[in-house]
């Protein structure tokens, strides 16, 4: 009886989630667990930070222009009194969500262009043509037509700063996909020629069924890995929009725009230009390691060793 | 030994190049002169950019220039005519000039009338695109009485004969060279416009299109003694900041021109004590164009035009006045300009003839008064979203401007201030190449408009205020069918005013003109649809070692070059 129970114990265990598994590897890369645990930080000082912190980032308060640290303005002032901490704040979160925005955009677009071509050879050609098309399109040109062509009718029907952030958005991720797409149809063009996917085949799975159920997770490493590098690339992108003084309006914070204003005080007040540089900097390369980290976790050939 | 033998000489040579300064040309040796923005030609009359006009000042001359007091100085003339001296006629309608006697181009060929004819003809060419015609404008006839003697004739009196072949932007060229470049030929001349022949201290002796020209002395300069220097390097591009800092802080460069930054930084710059921060005022005023036709993205290509309709609220004076008294000018005059800025209320703030006192009362900020304005007209909010409505519209304005540091401060400040009477602003900013570029196509130029409000800084060249203020005539007003050419920004038009203009145009006596002026700059105050913010000065900064700058905002800022020395160590 003693041993039946036992056994019974141990065949009903519930199975082991897969996920446990990437994440007990996850957990064994120290750059990815410090990224994350960094990454997870700025997410919180950003977003959650203004509700602590609530010094409007774009009150002028002149006779407290260009100060130094101090108790009511721990990063100092900028040349109009405006506190700098809310600002940093205040462009982390117009920063991090065009970042993340635009990198669900670029993955979208780019993991559906990458799986079909893969997939049909028929329309193989035609995508990677448009894709080489894509990558041969000069980003700054083209966003500054699009931003004069679009630029008015956005902001009449979202507002100033909602159109715009949809408007870069936009451009980042059309203009930031095709890496994804390239690496994805290499992928799936050889998953495509393994046994399992003809053993499928062969019991007449249909084509859609075959895409989501054993084409898509076994291409989900690579995808989460161009995901995080695209993240990164976004911050980047609208930090050096934003650095030629294109895209959201003068007083909107941005990291980028910080970096810009702070550039002609460099010498006078240069934490200006270290504070939103590093929080871009820092961003950037915590969202890095994650994506190295997420990239062995998710390879079940990697994973264990 | 021999190092020591050589810092000797040098040492010795540095003692005695003070005692020979100002005795012998070339002696100075080598001049660098930055402007962060590089010119594309040396010939003014294919460019009306600041950069061309003074760089070729070091080369071409005319007859006369500003000095920094706005008091004309002989230059190629034997001196200035007047009504008192005959040169001018009774009637007004003719100037006659002498040219200096001995006068000889660079190339050792003597200065005849003819160059002088022929400069009109240059200008006034049909076929050719003039960016200077305007000092020709009512221009009849150029007439060379004798070799040394021009008579410009007008087809109406003439209160004001000093513009054609007067200032830096009206120069006299050589004939001889520019003989084949008439017309539609003119831009196809490159050897000429990039290396004019002139009358003047330096001659090119290298010119690279935006990037560098490198000068060297006149050989026959009029002045047997100037210029003091031996070569010259103009070096152009970059921009404010590092221009100013390579005078101030680095020293590489002896003389910076239009330095748009903040005068904090610019103070801090100039305790170095390598250099000096130079401030010359003229005519040129910070202001904001409040536009008067309908700006609405809606109406596609006939907003801001007179088909698209007058604007929903800001035709309505209440509410200019309301914005203007909102303004804190001694504020904003301080923190973007420091000393190069002197808060003002009138779109013509000098010369003293000509500048008004009718409207100082806008110097002190009012908020409150523009809060009880804005309640006694019924301009209120009705809806408790924070912004007044005019008859329905909310007050929401787009305010745009250039990008520099300095203006998107003020429009932050703006910003704020009228947002404590209830009006919401949105800014933008737009590349200043793009902003003052004028090309037809781009939504985005100044004379476009397409916004509500718009900031930027305009003036007049010479002492005469005649012409700017036809700026505001009706028929000035931009539109698509003068291919957005026209200086009347803000689409102002009353017939009253265009009465003034007229009157003026027929009016000698001066102080009866400086009347006129101040009635018209007062009516134009009075519509609200022009708000002046800061007279700004022009501000240079030069090296210390660099004497004999006599910085005007009236001309050229180079204007006396032939007369700068270096101050011995």
């Amino acid at each position: 009886m003693t041993d039946l129970t036992t056994l019974e114990a141990e065949t009903y265990q519930k199975p082991r989630n897969q996920w446990w598994d990437v994440w007990d590897q996850f957990k064994t890369h120290k750059g990815a667990v410090i990224g994350a645990g960094f990454f997870i930080f700025v997410l919180l000082f950003v977003f959650l930070g203004p509700f602590v912190w609530t010094l409007d980032a774009q009150y002028i308060d002149i006779r407290a222009r260009n100060q130094g640290p101090s108790w009511t303005h721990p990063m100092g002032t900028d040349q109009l009194g405006r506190d700098m901490l809310s600002r940093l704040m205040a462009g982390g979160r117009t920063s991090v969500s065009v970042g993340l925005t635009a990198m669900l955009l670029a993955l979208i677009v780019g993991t559906f262009v990458g799986v079909i071509a893969g997939y049909f050879r028929r329309l193989d050609g035609i995508l990677m043509r448009l894709t080489d098309l894509f990558l041969a399109l000069p980003i700054l040109p083209l966003l500054l037509v699009i931003i004069m062509l679009f630029r008015d009718p956005l902001r009449a029907s979202f507002g100033p700063e909602a159109g715009i952030f949809i408007l870069i958005v936009f451009v980042i991720g059309i203009t930031s996909w095709m890496p994804t797409a390239r690496i994805v149809r290499g992928d799936v063009l050889a998953l495509k020629e393994r046994e399992f996917v003809l053993a499928a085949r062969s019991i007449g799975t249909p084509p859609h069924r075959m895409v989501t159920r054993h084409i898509l997770p076994n291409v989900l490493s690579p995808i989460m890995v161009s995901a995080t590098l695209g993240i990164a690339t976004a911050i980047i992108t609208e930090s050096a929009l934003s650095f030629l003084g294109l895209g959201f309006p003068s007083d909107f914070p941005t990291w980028g725009r910080l970096l810009f204003d702070g550039t002609d005080w460099l010498q006078r007040n240069p934490e200006r230009v270290i504070w939103p540089g590093l929080a871009i900097s820092l961003t950037v390369l915590s969202v890095n390691y994650i994506g190295d980290g997420l990239r062995d976790a998710l390879d079940p050939r990697i994973r264990g060793r | 030994m021999t190092l020591k033998h050589i810092l000797l000489g040098t040492a010795a040579a540095f003692a005695l190049s003070p005692a020979m300064a100002l005795a012998e040309r070339g002696s100075d040796g080598q001049l660098n002169i930055i402007y962060w923005q590089a010119p594309s030609t040396l010939n003014p009359y294919l460019s009306g950019g600041t950069k061309e006009v003074e760089s070729a000042s070091l080369v071409l001359e005319s007859f006369a220039r500003f000095d920094e007091n706005g008091s004309l100085v002989p230059f190629m003339a034997e001196d200035i005519p007047t009504v008192e001296n005959g040169g001018v006629a009774e009637d007004l309608t003719s100037i006659t000039w002498t040219i200096r006697e001995g006068l000889l181009w660079s190339d050792g060929t003597p200065v005849t009338a003819a160059d002088a004819v022929f400069t009109w003809e240059y200008c006034t060419h049909p076929e050719g695109g003039c960016a200077q015609a305007s000092y020709f404008d009512g221009v009849e006839s150029v007439e060379a009485v004798d070799d040394s003697t021009v008579t410009v004739h007008f087809a109406a009196p003439k209160p004001f004969p000093y513009t054609a072949f007067v200032g830096s932007e009206s120069p006299i060229i050589q004939a001889a060279q520019f003989a084949d470049c008439l017309g539609a030929a003119a831009p196809e001349c490159t050897d000429a416009n990039f290396g004019p022949i002139g009358t003047g201290p330096f001659v090119v002796e290298e010119f690279r299109p935006n990037d560098v020209i490198t000068f060297v002395a006149n050989e026959n300069y009029r002045n047997p003694d100037q210029p003091a220097f031996a070569r010259v390097t103009f070096k152009g591009g970059g921009d404010a900041a590092s221009a100013a800092r390579s005078v101030l802080e680095t020293g590489e460069f002896d003389y910076a021109w239009n330095l748009q930054i903040d005068p904090t930084l610019l103070l801090e710059m100039e305790a170095n004590g390598i250099g000096t921060v130079a401030t010359a005022f003229g005519t040129s005023v910070e202001r904001l164009h409040l536009n008067q036709f309908n700006p609405d993205p809606a109406l596609g290509d006939i907003r801001s035009t007179q088909e698209g309709g007058p604007h929903p609220f800001l035709t309505d004076p209440i509410v200019g006045q309301a914005l203007s008294m909102a303004i804190d000018r001694p504020l904003l005059s301080e923190i973007g300009y420091g000393a190069g800025g002197q808060p003002t209320c009138n779109v013509l703030p000098a010369p003293e003839l000509y500048a008004s006192t009718a409207n100082d009362d806008c110097l002190v900020q009012d908020i409150p008064g523009a809060i009880a304005l804005l309640d006694e007209a019924g301009i209120v909010d009705s809806d408790g979203d924070g912004v007044r409505e005019y008859e329905g519209t909310p007050l929401r304005v787009l305010f745009q401007t250039s990008t520099n540091a300095v203006r998107q401060d003020a429009q932050a400040l703006i910003k704020q201030w009228w947002s404590e009477i209830g009006v919401d602003a949105e800014l933008r900013n737009i590349d200043a190449s793009v902003f003052f570029g004028g090309d037809p196509s781009s939504p985005d130029t100044f004379q476009k408009f397409y916004a509500d409000i718009e900031m930027y800084t305009n003036n007049f060249a010479g002492v005469d205020p005649e012409a700017y203020m036809a700026n505001w005539l009706c028929s000035d007003i931009p539109s698509p069918d003068t291919q957005w050419q026209g200086a009347n920004i803000q689409r102002f038009c009353d017939p009253a005013y265009d009465a003034l203009v007229a009157e003026m145009s027929q009016t000698a006596e001066l102080e009866e003109r400086g009347r006129l002026a101040r009635e018209m700059n007062d009516m134009l105050m009075q519509s609200h649809s022009i708000i002046p913010l800061v007279h700004r000065g022009g501000v240079s900064a030069h090296a210390n070692t660099l004497g004999g700058v006599r910085m005007s905002d009236w001309d050229s800022e180079l204007w006396n070059a032939a007369e700068w020395y270096r101050i011995g160590e």
